[in-house]
């Protein structure tokens, strides 16, 4: 399933390292990945491919949510579905 | 939409986890319509389990999958409801034993970890049948000796006149029903709501029911997203009126597309029929979460002044107009609501003495729904409830919309003081009512006739 890994907070060095890092161990292919600054809050943009089922991408998006604590940054899953219901017509 | 192709902005993205996270976007209510028609049985005995195991088996996902889907698509789900067809369709062979129905149901609201269940119900608005008398003398006690369950009387319609005997009784049923719960400052009240042309779909409390022309189960979703129109506007602080109801539309229907995508979802995953989504704008106590603020960044000083009912009449039609293109089906109550105590901008206004029960019922002719969530002093006559009821269904009557009364005669308590219900209904100022007696008019009884503009046959 497609879905979208956000990861925003306070710009620091390594992130983008950490997150990916992560994923990979954890097979998931990241198709398209975008960043941006804004003053000092950072946001980074993923788009993953995961094959998991339903309840293994709740723990998934469990464990980045935890990732995100240890690292000091918010760090979200969420299924492509949201976003693309508010904003592709 | 979905699949392989789709191709995201990022500003969009971050757009849409800001309304989450700092706008109060979600999904207000995720309430599941069970008929219980099949239910009936020749004692009360018998039908409450019949409606138990109803309830239990249909609704037994309702909760886990609500929460399965907020994890998934990283919007939080806020209210898991039920709506059942109104209680007093089913015990109408036995109405006086209606109250052990509307105690089963709190068992398994209870059980299922819903929030509210709703359609403790009558339908009345042409005539009060003699089952449907017996039915509404029980509404009071229930509402005192249950937790979630909330009751709705429809007393008047466009088609039907407004059933003033009905009303008369509704005056003395909200009065009852708060002084039961006076140690809670007449919370029984505010689980209470008396409409004119109800809907059958609403997903919404107090007033949700199943209406019996729809399916068995069914799904309806309502979505909410006060901040996130308040938020669209500060950055259109200079746009006309005309603009400014551009911004309103384009939000709504973002808003709603996210109602659509979680009704759909919720509906396969539970074998339910796909209702409908109810586009209204719900405020909450929280601050950035209030439907007052939006007529206020719309230029008002404040809320309830010179203004206020033209700004949301704006409001509510351009909501309505951004969320009928974004779902397939719009259905329920549908605009803005605006309950006093369940609105931060509201209450403060209220408290100030800005804002009137005159002024909220000239709001009522322009936004769903009606008086809601207002306390008035607990000595109040019953007739001037009723007066009130009266008042706010003609409104309805005359101008073919739902309007509905959901106020609290707060025992002993008087214009000053307040009334505090805590989570979602709030708190909210006693505000003062007209001393001028309505005894007489509302003591007439009979039926205020069908407006001519009723008949198109």
């Amino acid at each position: 399933m497609r879905a979208v890994v956000t990861v925003t907070g306070t710009d620091k060095r390594g992130i983008i390292a950490k997150v990916s890092g992560f994923l990979a161990e954890r097979e998931v292919n990241i198709e398209d990945i975008s960043q941006t600054v804004l003053g000092d809050q950072f946001a980074m943009i993923m788009i993953v491919e995961t094959a998991r089922e339903r309840t293994d991408f709740a723990a998934l998006a469990e464990e980045l949510e935890e990732l995100g604590q240890k690292i000091g940054m918010n760090v979200r899953l969420q299924h492509e579905g949201l976003f693309n219901a508010m904003h592709n017509v | 939409m979905s699949g392989g192709g789709s191709v995201f902005n990022k500003y969009d993205i971050i757009e849409t986890i800001d309304m989450i996270e700092k706008e109060h976007l979600d999904i207000r209510t995720v309430t599941m319509g069970i008929s219980l028609l099949s239910c009936v049985r020749e004692n009360a005995k018998k039908t409450a389990r019949a409606v138990y195991d109803t309830v239990m088996r249909r609704a037994e996902k309702l909760v886990p999958v609500a929460a399965g889907l907020s994890r998934e698509y990283g919007i939080p789900i806020v209210n898991k409801r039920i709506s059942v067809t109104p209680v007093s369709l089913i015990t109408a062979g036995f109405a006086s034993d209606s109250a052990k129905i509307g105690r089963i149901l709190d068992k398994a609201a209870t059980e299922l970890g819903i929030d509210f269940l709703g359609g403790y119900s009558a339908l009345v608005h042409k005539g009060t049948a003699a089952y449907e008398e017996e039915f509404l003398k029980t509404i009071p006690e229930v509402l005192a000796s249950t937790e979630r369950v909330c009751s709705s009387v429809n007393v008047g319609s466009t088609r039907s006149g407004i059933n003033m005997d009905a009303v008369r009784v509704m005056g003395e049923a909200i009065k009852q029903a708060a002084q039961l719960t006076a140690e809670k400052d007449g919370i029984g009240a505010a689980k209470l709501v008396v409409f004119c042309n109800a809907v059958e779909d609403n997903p919404f409390m107090a007033g949700a029911f199943h209406g019996v022309g729809e399916a068995d189960t069914v799904i309806n979703v309502g979505v909410s997203g006060p901040g996130v129109v308040h938020h669209a506007l500060k950055f259109a602080k200079d746009a006309d009126l005309t603009d400014a109801a551009e911004v309103i539309k384009r939000t709504a229907f973002k808003i709603t597309r996210a109602g659509q995508l979680i009704a759909k979802e919720a509906s396969k995953r539970l074998g339910a029929r796909f209702g409908i989504v109810d586009l209204s704008l719900a405020p909450t106590p929280a601050r950035g979460d209030s439907v007052a603020h939006i007529l206020e960044e719309l230029g008002l000083e404040v809320v309830g002044g010179h203004g206020t009912t033209a700004a949301l009449a704006m409001l509510n039609d351009a909501v309505k107009k951004g969320g009928v293109m974004a779902s397939s089906r719009v259905g329920g109550l549908s605009g803005a609501f605006i309950p006093v105590s369940e609105d931060i901008g509201m209450i403060e206004s209220a408290t100030a003495g800005k804002i009137t029960l005159e002024k909220l019922e000239a709001m009522t002719c322009v936004c769903s729904v009606g008086l809601d969530m207002i306390a008035i002093p607990g000595d109040t006559p019953a007739s001037t409830v009723s007066a009130i009821i009266a008042d706010e269904a003609a409104i309805g009557m005359i101008n073919q919309k739902t309007t509905a009364v959901r106020i609290i005669p707060a025992p002993n308590k008087g214009v000053g003081d307040s009334v505090s219900f805590g989570g979602l209904l709030g708190r909210a100022p006693v505000m003062p009512v007209h001393a001028g007696s309505a005894e007489k008019f509302i003591g007439r009884g009979g039926l205020i006739p069908a407006p001519i503009h009723s008949f198109k046959n």
